[in-house]
C-alpha cells in the first residue's frame, strides 16, 4: 500500500517565509511529489495550533508519514515527534528538514533559496516513506557509581552520592586521595588552610559506609553502557596488606631509603621507599615504591617487614584486577602542571631559584619541606625580591591557547604569603588580571594595598647574566612594561612561574576507555558548553573538575556536586531510554569476514566463533553507522539511517538533476527504440 | 517424460566463450537438458539462424541463457530480439550480469580502443589508418558492420532481465541448480540473482581474525600461507564482498578472490563495498600514511575493485572527454 | 545556456559537529551559497562511498562529506574511518576521470559555522568553475547507435512480421 505523506512547511514568522516562498514549496510538494496527500504551510508549525494541525491531519487524512520543513531538527524534532505520537503515529515516521538554519537564514536569493527548500522537502518525502517505526529501549540503572579521581571534584561527587545513600567506588591512582588541593597551603581568596577544609572530607570518604575506596588503583577497562557498566580496576600491589595495616607509620620511620618525592612534594622534599604521601593521607596504609626499595633491589633490608607490629608487609603481593558493576561513571581525573622547562628562556631547571607554582605551594606549606619558611634553594636565605610570572604556558599559541583560570588568584595568594612571611618585595608580571569570581577582585585590591607591585607585560627572559653591579648574583627579569611602553630589567632573588594547567598526559587515551572525546587541547568535551556542562556525549558518563577545563576549587566542587546530582537523577528514575538508532547484522547472510570487528570503538560487535558470524550487542551500540558502511556484504543495517532511506534521500534531493528517477532531465526521458517497439 | 519439451536458446554477446564451455561442464547432465528442452538457438553449437528466431512467436522460447555484455548494435539488437521471444531471460555469467572483463574497456572510448587495436599494437600493420566503419561502399553494394559503442552495457541495462546467473563462468553446479529450478518451475521472484545471499568468506576454509592492514601486497610479492585469511596477509582478496556460490575455489588454491560472482543482494555498487571495507581496516590515521598505503598497494583501483563490474557500477564508465555525443 | 550554471552539490554532514556547524552558520546568519543540499547522517563514518557515487551518478556536480575534526569525533574515532574511505574513494574517482575538486572532505566542529560556510562557498566556486558534471550523459549514447538499431530493426522487419 502506498504511504500517505503529509508535508508541513513552516513560515517561522518571517524567518523562513522572508527568504523562501513557503506557499510555493507546499503547493509544489502537494502537486509533484508522489504519495503526498496533504501539503500545507503555516505561520508557526511548532505552536500548539501547528502541532494540532498535524495531529488532526494524521487522524482525518489517515497520514502514515509526516514531513515538517521548519528549523533544525536539533531544536524541534522532539516536538514534532511527540505531536505525531499524540495522534497515534510512531514518532520515527516523522522527518524534519531544516529550511531555516540551512536555507532561509543563509541565503540571499529568494529563487535559489526556494529551489533548495524544494530539494530538501523532496529528499525528506522520499526518505520518510522508507522509514520504519522504531521503539525506544529501556534499561535498568544500577544504583552504584564509579568516581574516577580522588581530587576535590571527585571527593565532592563521592560524598554527595554516598550521603544520599548510594554506593560509590572511588578510584584514585596515587596512594592517597586528596589530589592537588592536598598540596596547597592556603586557598584563595579567603586564605583558609587547605588541609583544614580538605582533610575532613577525605576522612569522611575514607570512613563512609557507602564508599569503596580504591587508591593506588587504575581503571583498566570499561565495558557496557549507561545503566550497566562493567569496570575492570587494577589495584596495584601496595606490598602492604590493607586489612592488617593500622597506619602506625613505624615502617616509614624506620625505612632507610630516602628518595626525592616528585609527586606530592613536587620534587621539593623527600619521602621513604615505603610511604604515605603526607601525614593526613587517606587511607593511611602506606605503599612500597618497588623501584626504590632495597628489598626489591637486592633482597636485603626488609626493615619494614621485621618491624611491622601487625605483620602487614607482603613483598610478594601482586597486582589485583577486580571487576565492579556500576550504572554511571563520573570522571574527575584532574589536571597536570605545564612543564616549565618547555620555555627555556625562563630558566626553570637551569637557574636554581626559579620555581614552579606547585613547588612554591610546597615551599610555603607549613607541612612542607621547609616547614613553611620561604627560602631560596640553599635552604636558608630569605629572598629580598620575588617575581611572579603569570601565564607561563597559558594564553600562548605556542603552548596552550587557554587561560588556566586559577593563576592570577594563585599569584595574588603567593604575593600575600611572601609579604606576610618575609620582608621581600613582590612583583607580579601579568598580561591581564583575571579576578572575576566572588571575592576575587576584593582580594586583588587587598594585595594592591599590601604593596605587591603589578607590572603589565609579558616577561621575555629570566637570566643570571648581569649587566651591572646591582644585578650581580641576582636573577634578572627582562620584560616590557606595556603600560609604560618600556623595556626594563628587574633583579630579583626568586622567580615563581605560574605554570599552565594542562590536561592529564593520558587524558585522550583514557577518554577512549570511557567513550568520551577531548577538545583539541585535550580537555574532556561536555555535552553542551553552556546548558549541559557535566554530561558527556556518552550517556552515563559525566565529567567534573579540571579534567573538563582549567578551573579553581569552588568551580570543581560545584561540578562534582552537579555531576552527582545528574547521577542521582538517573538512579532515582531507575531506567534509562536508549535511542533505537542502532545497527544490526543479518546473521543468515553474514559470512563472518570480520571486517566490522574492528570498526566499533564501543566493542559493540562481537564475533561468534561457533556460528562464524558477527553480531551487534544492541545495548552497547551508539548508532554511528560506521560498521554499516564498512560491511562488504551489505548485511549490516543501521536503523533509521539504512541504505534504502539514504539512497531515497539522495534521489529526492537531486530530483531536478539530470538522471533523477523523479526528474525532468531530458536525457533520461529519451525513449529508446527496441525491436519490440518497431 | 510426458511433458512437452521446452524450448531453450543460448546466445553469446561480448564474451570470451568460456560461458559456452561452462554449459558443457554439466557433463552427462547435458543429456538431461537435451531431454527436457529443444535447443532452438545456440550459434556456437546448433545450426539455427537469427531469421529463425525472428520468425518465432513472441515468448515462444521458454528459457534463454544469454551470456556476454552489450558493446555493439548487433548485440543490442539480439538482446532485444531474444527478450521479446523468450519467456524467461537469464543473464548468464559475469559479462551479461555486470559487464565482466569486456567492460573494463569502459575506462576508454571507442576511438582509443580502435587506435590501440588497429594502429598501436606492435603486430598491426595499418599504414592507411583504416578503421572499422559501420558502412563500407564496395562495387557490389554496401557492407555493414555493427556499430561499436563507447560504453559496454550489461544485459539488464539493455533489456529487462528475469534472472542472473553470476560467475566467470558460472559453476556447473549452479547452472544445474538453475536448470532444475526452471524444470521444476521453482524459480524465485523475477529479478533474483541465482546464488547465495552471503559472500565467499562464508565458504572459505581459511582462518579469519580481526583485520588491520598496514600494507596491501600484490600477488607476486608474497607466497601466502595456506591457513590464514589472504586479506590478513595483505592480499587484496575480494571474497569479503563477492557473492558466494563458487565454493571459494580461488582462495582454496592460494589465490585471492577476484570477484567474478559480483555483489551480494541489495548492494548497489560492488566496488564501493570493497573500497569501504578495505579502507576501513587500514591501520593508519594520518592522511599521508593512508594515501601512501592506498597508492602503493592499489595502483589500479578500477581493475581491483571493478574487475567484473564496471558496467554495472553506479558510474558505469570513466568520464568521456565529450559526454553525451 | 540562458541561465548561469548553478551547481547541484550533495553534502553529507555528521549529526554532531558539521550539521551543527551548518546550524550555527544559520543562527549567525552567515550567508553562503545555496548549492549544497544537506543530508544528515549520525557520523561521517556512516558515509558509504556508494552515497557519493550514487549522487554523482544521479547528476550531482559535486559532493561534500563533513565530520568532526580528527580526534574530536563524537564517536571517538569513526571520522578516521571516514577519512580512510574518502582517500580510497578519491583514488578510484581519479581513475574514473572525476576532477579532484568536485568531491571534498571537510572537518568542522559545532563551533565552526564560519569555516563550514567558507568551505561550502569554496566548493561551490570550484565546481562552478569546472562546469556541469552531468555524469549520466557519459552513457547516454550517441545518435549513431540509435540509428544503427533502427536500421537493423528495419532490415529485419519483414521476418519479424511473419508471426507477430
Amino acid at each position: 500500500m502506498a504511504e500517505r505523506v503529509g508535508v508541513y512547511v513552516c513560515h517561522c514568522g518571517s524567518n523562513i517565509a522572508g527568504m523562501v516562498d513557503v506557499e510555493e514549496v507546499a503547493r509544489w510538494a502537494g502537486a509533484n511529489l508522489k504519495d503526498v496527500v496533504v501539503a500545507r504551510d503555516y505561520k508557526f508549525m511548532c505552536s500548539s495550533l501547528g502541532q494540532a494541525m498535524i495531529e488532526e491531519d494524521i487522524k482525518k487524512e489517515k497520514l502514515t508519514r509526516v514531513v515538517v520543513g521548519a528549523c533544525s531538527p536539533h531544536l524541534h524534532e522532539k516536538t514534532f515527534r511527540r505531536a505525531c505520537q499524540n495522534a497515534g503515529m510512531n514518532p520515527y515516521l516523522c522527518q524534519m528538514t531544516n529550511l531555516r538554519e540551512h536555507v532561509s537564514w543563509v541565503s540571499v536569493d529568494r529563487k535559489l533559496a526556494t529551489e533548495k527548500a524544494k530539494a530538501l522537502v523532496s529528499a525528506s518525502v522520499e526518505r520518510v516513506k522508507r522509514q520504519a517505526p522504531l521503539e525506544p529501549m529501556y534499561v535498568k540503572v544500577n544504583p552504584a557509581t564509579l568516581v574516577i579521581g580522588g581530587g576535590i571534584a571527585g571527593l565532592q561527587a563521592t560524598l554527595e552520592l554516598a550521603d544520599a545513600g548510594y554506593h560509590v567506588y572511588l578510584v584514585e591512582r596515587e596512594p592517597s586521595i586528596g589530589g592537588h588541593m592536598a598540596q596547597f597551603d592556603k586557598t584563595f581568596p579567603t586564605l583558609d588552610c587547605s588541609a583544614c577544609i580538605l582533610t575532613p572530607k577525605m576522612s569522611e570518604v575514607g570512613q563512609h559506609e557507602n564508599v569503596t575506596l580504591l587508591t593506588y588503583a587504575e581503571v583498566e577497562e570499561v565495558s557496557g553502557s549507561v545503566g550497566n557498566f562493567k569496570v575492570k580496576i587494577r589495584k596495584k600491589a601496595r606490598s602492604v596488606i590493607y586489612q592488617k595495616c593500622t597506619g602506625c607509620g613505624i615502617c616509614s620511620e624506620k625505612c632507610p631509603r630516602k628518595v626525592v618525592d616528585d609527586v606530592f612534594e613536587a620534587g621539593m622534599g623527600t619521602r621513604k621507599a615505603i610511604y604515605t604521601p603526607f601525614p593526613q593521607a587517606v587511607p593511611r596504609v602506606p605503599v612500597i615504591d618497588r623501584a626504590s626499595c632495597i628489598w626489591f633491589e637486592r633482597q636485603k633490608c626488609g626493615a619494614c617487614k621485621k618491624l611491622c607490629p601487625t605483620d602487614a608487609i607482603d613483598f610478594d603481593q601482586q597486582d589485583e584486577v577486580i571487576e565492579v558493576e556500576v550504572g554511571n561513571i563520573i570522571a574527575a581525573t584532574g589536571w597536570k602542571m605545564f612543564d616549565c622547562k618547555r620555555i627555556p628562556q625562563y630558566g626553570y631547571g637551569r637557574l636554581a631559584n626559579v620555581y614552579t607554582s606547585l613547588e612554591f605551594e610546597r615551599l610555603c606549606n607549613a607541612a612542607g619541606p621547609t616547614g613553611g619558611k620561604i627560602v631560596l634553594r640553599d635552604g636558608k636565605t630569605e629572598p629580598k625580591e620575588v617575581a611572579i610570572i603569570h601565564c607561563v604556558g597559558s594564553r600562548d599559541v605556542k603552548y596552550n591557547e587557554h587561560c588556566s583560570a586559577i593563576c592570577c588568584m594563585a599569584a595574588l595568594k603567593f604575593g600575600h604569603l611572601v609579604l606576610e612571611k618575609t620582608q621581600a618585595k613582590v612583583y607580579s608580571f601579568y598580561i591581564d588580571m583575571r579576578t572575576n569570581q566572588k571575592g576575587y577582585e576584593e582580594f586583588y585590591q587587598r594585595l594592591l594595598e599590601e604593596g605587591m607591585v603589578f607590572v603589565r607585560g609579558k616577561v621575555a627572559e629570566v637570566t643570571d647574566a648581569a649587566r651591572k653591579p646591582s644585578e650581580q648574583g641576582k636573577l634578572i627579569v627582562q620584560f616590557e612594561d606595556t603600560l609604560l611602553g618600556k623595556q626594563q630589567r628587574i633583579p630579583v632573588d626568586m622567580v615563581i612561574l605560574m605554570g599552565a594547567l594542562e590536561p592529564q598526559a593520558d587524558a585522550k587515551e583514557f577518554g577512549l576507555k570511557l567513550g568520551i572525546s577531548c577538545s583539541m587541547a585535550g580537555w574532556y568535551t561536555e555535552r553542551h558548553p553552556k546548558l549541559d556542562p557535566v554530561a558527556t556525549m556518552t550517556d552515563g558518563v559525566f565529567v567534573a573538575g579540571a579534567c573538563q577545563g582549567a578551573k579553581d576549587i569552588p568551580a570543581s566542587v560545584a561540578q562534582g556536586a552537579a555531576a552527582a546530582a545528574r547521577v542521582q537523577g538517573m538512579i532515582t528514575k531507575g531506567k534509562v531510554m536508549i535511542e533505537p538508532i542502532v545497527a544490526s547484522i543479518d546473521e543468515e547472510s553474514c559470512s563472518g569476514c570480520r571486517i566490522c570487528n574492528t570498526m566499533c570503538p564501543y566493542n559493540a560487535i562481537e564475533f561468534d566463533p561457533e556460528k562464524e558470524v558477527s553480531r551487534v550487542i544492541t545495548a552497547l551500540c551508539k548508532g554511528c553507522g560506521t560498521c554499516v558502511a564498512s560491511c562488504p556484504a551489505g548485511v549490516i543495517t543501521g536503523a533509521h539511517f539504512n541504505n534504502d532511506q539514504i539512497f531515497a534521500e539522495i534521489e529526492g534531493i537531486l530530483w531536478d538533476a539530470a538522471a533523477s528517477p523523479h526528474g525532468n532531465g531530458s536525457a533520461a526521458a529519451k525513449p529508446q527504440p527496441t525491436a519490440a517497439s518497431l | 517424460m510426458s511433458k512437452p519439451k521446452g524450448k531453450l536458446a543460448l546466445y553469446w554477446a561480448a564474451s570470451c566463450g568460456g560461458c559456452e564451455i561452462a554449459v558443457l561442464q554439466l557433463d552427462a547432465k547435458i543429456l538431461d537438458v537435451a531431454e527436457a528442452f529443444d535447443i532452438v538457438f545456440w550459434p556456437v553449437a546448433v545450426d539455427a539462424k537469427v531469421r529463425d528466431v525472428e520468425r518465432m512467436a513472441d515468448g515462444e522460447i521458454d528459457v534463454c541463457l544469454f551470456n556476454g555484455a552489450i558493446r555493439t548494435s548487433e548485440q543490442e539488437y539480439m538482446a532485444q530480439l531474444l527478450r521479446r521471444k523468450s519467456k524467461v531471460l537469464v543473464a548468464f555469467g559475469s559479462c551479461s550480469h555486470e559487464g565482466g572483463i569486456p567492460a573494463i574497456a569502459n575506462l576508454n572510448n571507442k576511438n582509443e580502443i580502435f587506435q590501440t587495436s588497429y594502429r598501436d599494437t606492435p603486430s598491426t600493420e595499418n599504414p592507411n589508418g583504416v578503421y572499422p566503419q559501420p558502412e563500407t561502399q564496395v562495387p557490389e553494394g554496401t557492407l555493414h558492420l555493427p556499430v561499436f559503442y563507447d560504453t559496454v552495457r550489461t544485459l539488464d541495462q539493455t533489456v529487462p532481465v528475469d534472472y542472473y546467473l553470476p560467475g566467470c563462468p558460472p559453476e556447473a553446479d549452479r547452472i544445474w541448480d538453475a536448470i532444475t529450478a526452471i524444470l521444476e518451475n521453482k524459480l524465485p521472484a523475477a529479478g533474483t540473482v541465482l546464488g547465495d545471499d552471503t559472500t565467499v568468506c562464508d565458504t572459505c576454509p581459511r582462518k579469519r581474525s580481526e583485520k588491520k592492514i598496514k600494507e596491501f601486497k600484490r600477488t607476486w610479492q608474497v607466497i601466502p600461507d595456506a591457513e590464514t585469511c589472504l586479506l590478513e596477509q595483505g592480499l587484496l582478496c575480494c571474497g569479503i564482498a563477492t557473492r558466494a556460490g563458487c565454493g571459494a575455489l580461488c582462495p582454496q588454491v592460494n589465490s585471492p578472490c577476484i570477484g567474478c560472482y559480483g555483489p551480494n543482494n541489495g548492494v548497489q555498487d560492488y566496488g564501493a563495498r570493497l573500497m569501504a571495507a578495505l579502507a576501513s581496516v587500514i591501520d593508519a590515521n594520518s592522511p599521508d600514511e593512508i594515501q601512501r598505503i592506498i597508492e602503493q598497494g592499489i595502483p589500479d583501483p578500477i581493475g581491483s575493485f571493478y574487475r567484473f563490474s564496471l558496467a554495472h557500477s553506479l558510474l558505469r564508465r570513466k568520464k568521456l572527454a565529450k559526454a553525451g555525443e | 545556456m540562458s541561465e548561469p550554471f548553478e551547481p547541484k552539490i550533495v553534502g553529507f554532514l555528521c549529526n554532531w559537529c558539521s550539521y551543527r556547524a551548518a546550524d550555527l552558520a544559520g543562527s549567525a546568519r552567515i550567508k553562503h551559497a545555496p548549492n549544497v543540499r544537506i543530508i544528515r547522517v549520525m557520523c561521517s563514518g556512516r558515509v558509504d562511498p556508494t552515497f557519493v557515487l550514487k549522487a554523482l551518478a544521479l547528476g550531482a556536480d559535486g559532493v561534500m562529506v563533513a565530520g568532526c575534526h580528527p580526534g574530536e569525533c563524537h564517536y571517538l574515532e569513526q571520522n578516521y574511518k571516514a577519512m580512510r574511505r574518502f582517500h580510497m574513494l578519491k583514488h578510484a574517482l581519479q581513475a574514473m576521470g572525476v576532477d579532484d575538486q568536485r568531491v571534498r572532505l571537510v572537518w568542522a566542529s559545532a563551533a565552526e559555522g564560519q569555516q563550514l560556510a567558507d568551505a561550502i562557498d569554496q566548493l561551490v566556486e570550484d565546481v562552478r568553475r569546472l562546469g556541469p558534471l552531468n555524469w549520466p550523459a557519459n552513457w547516454q549514447e550517441d545518435a549513431q547507435r540509435l540509428k544503427a538499431l533502427e536500421k537493423i530493426a528495419h532490415e529485419h522487419a519483414e521476418a519479424m512480421e511473419v508471426l507477430s
